[in-house]
């Protein structure tokens, strides 16, 4: 308890990050790149916290903070009251915007990896691999090789492979970026019941405002570089929420307040100025 | 077998029968090239006989070590250097001309240094291998998505445990193609060395043979290095499209 930061965390706060900042240094010694902060911000056990903000505004520098695996230049990562150092602490699990399945290992190989490597003993990691084929609809792809699947079900492999770990704490850095929007809309549904099932908390990057608006409790808006969260909005949604919700009005203003914050920072991102 | 196929076992069949008129009739003389049977026959005997088969084994041992050498060296050198990208870029040139440079001219120096017998062998089949098998390990790592270094450090794995368990497995592929290289050099290093450094061996016997005039023998264990390498090519190209066919390249 060093930090004055850390003594004001209230006990449902599950992560928080106190006045997080991350400067990229220059190759050639010069000022480097400011690319985030700095941010405060608390994720509260439980909930579903999307951060959406313009391209190259440090949306996932935020992440890799968050998870330990770059640390901060300024400021302070706490996760379940401990600082986050240069590892990423167990019980927190990442899925990537990347295609990150082992091509290798089949597909129950790749999920059962992070058991593996942890020493799980194998009764058990069979128990949690036919539980986490099931969950992703995967079983019938147990043994095929992600080569030869589609982007979409690459993707439920890698999700597949943290939820085994039963992690608290999953970290998304815009999984579905490289998805078709349909399968997109699919995919949210899924993290929405994957979210229900395991009552962890969420943290989702996205770029994408339908898809925070969409399937979050809560999102924080941030600016364009350096990264700042401008606003924090409450979406109010029930818990038992899906993609059908798109039709409802409140889902229509949600996405036009996130769009009236964003546009003046989007259009900052791509080197334009602002008309009124 | 494909259409392909067909096509390229008719252009072999073809020129080896070709050649076997020609031989036949006369068009080629004796004393320049026997026909292909009589080569296949006289190799059946030779090995029947056993009188090559310290020979052979002799330079399938020179091979398989240049061969393992060229492979591990490579790799490890080559996945060291890729962990230094200014190391990398200033030595890439001497790379990329490496195999401009003939050094059989120096293989005066290779005696020197390494003495007469199997040494200064192995060293020039290594030689000729393992530049090969860096740049396939560049190559590979090159590949190596960054989101799946960074699971390695979401799984908590250190260094030479991510080289091992994700960054090796996911190259594999490209190391091959490193691999295949270095199995074809160190071949060509291997017996082109036997003819001038050895006194035994495959390349050695081939020259012993001509120098004596003798066309029968100096012709049959041509054919045993051509038949060798295809099969050895042959099990390395079966092995290599399993492993692309399951990775789906």
């Amino acid at each position: 308890m060093k930090s004055p930061h850390m003594r004001v965390v209230p006990a449902d706060v599950h992560a928080q990050l106190a006045g997080v900042t991350r400067v990229y240094p220059a190759a050639d010694g010069g000022p480097g790149v400011h690319a985030l902060g700095p941010v405060d911000l608390s994720l509260r056990r439980g909930e579903f916290y999307a951060v959406i903000g313009p391209s190259g505004c440090g949306k996932s520098t935020l992440l890799d903070v968050l998870s330990g695996l770059s640390p901060p230049t300024t400021g302070e990562v706490v996760f379940e009251g401990k600082p986050v150092g240069r590892t990423v602490p167990d019980g927190i699990g990442i899925v990537f915007q990347e295609d990150a399945s082992f091509p290798w290992l089949t597909v129950r190989d790749n999920i059962a990896f992070g058991l593996r490597q942890g020493g799980v003993d194998g009764a058990e990691i069979d128990r949690r691999t036919d539980y986490a084929l099931a969950f992703m609809g995967l079983r019938d792809f147990a043994r095929a090789y992600p080569p030869q699947l589609s982007g979409g079900m690459r993707q439920r492999v890698c999700i597949a492979r943290t939820l085994v770990m039963q992690p608290r704490l999953i970290l998304l850095d815009e999984p579905f970026g490289a998805l078709d929007a349909q399968t997109r809309l699919i995919m949210g549904d899924e993290l929405l019941r994957l979210w229900r099932e395991t009552k962890a908390t969420v943290m989702l990057i996205t770029h994408a405002l339908d898809e925070a608006a969409m399937l979050s409790d809560r999102i924080g808006v941030m600016s364009a570089r350096p990264g700042l969260i401008l606003a924090e909005i409450e979406t109010g949604w029930s818990r038992d929420r899906d993609s059908t919700i798109a039709s409802d009005p409140a889902f229509g203003a949600i996405t036009s307040r996130l769009w009236s914050l964003l546009r003046a920072e989007s259009i900052k991102a791509v080197g334009g100025s602002a008309r009124s | 077998m494909t259409r392909l196929g067909w096509i390229r076992f008719g252009i072999v069949g073809g020129a080896i029968v070709l050649l076997e008129l020609m031989c036949r009739f006369g068009v080629i003389g004796r004393r320049v090239l026997i026909p292909p049977s009589d080569m296949a026959v006289q190799l059946w005997n030779l090995l029947r006989s056993g009188r090559i088969n310290n020979d052979l084994s002799e330079t399938l041992l020179n091979v398989a070590a240049s061969i393992a050498l060229a492979v591990a060296v490579g790799f490890a050198v080559g996945s060291v250097i890729h962990a230094l990208p200014r190391v990398r870029r200033a030595i890439e040139p001497f790379l990329a001309s490496y195999y401009a440079l003939p050094f059989f001219a120096f293989y005066p120096v290779f005696i020197v240094l390494f003495g007469i017998g199997r040494m200064p062998i192995i060293v020039i089949g290594f030689l000729f291998g393992v530049v090969a098998m860096v740049i396939a390990t560049f190559n590979g790592f090159d590949r190596i998505p960054r989101a799946l270094v960074r699971t390695a450090r979401a799984y908590r794995m250190g260094p030479v445990e991510t080289a091992l368990k994700i960054k090796l497995p996911y190259a594999a592929p490209f190391l091959f193609t490193g691999v295949k290289l270095a199995v074809a050099y160190s071949f060509i290093g291997v017996i082109a060395a036997e003819f001038i450094l050895a006194s035994s061996g495959l390349g050695y016997s081939i020259a012993y043979a001509f120098n004596n005039f003798d066309n029968r023998t100096m012709y049959a264990l041509m054919l045993l290095v051509i038949v060798l390498v295809t099969v050895v090519n042959a099990l390395l190209h079966v092995g290599e499209a399993r492993l692309m066919r399951r990775r789906g390249l």
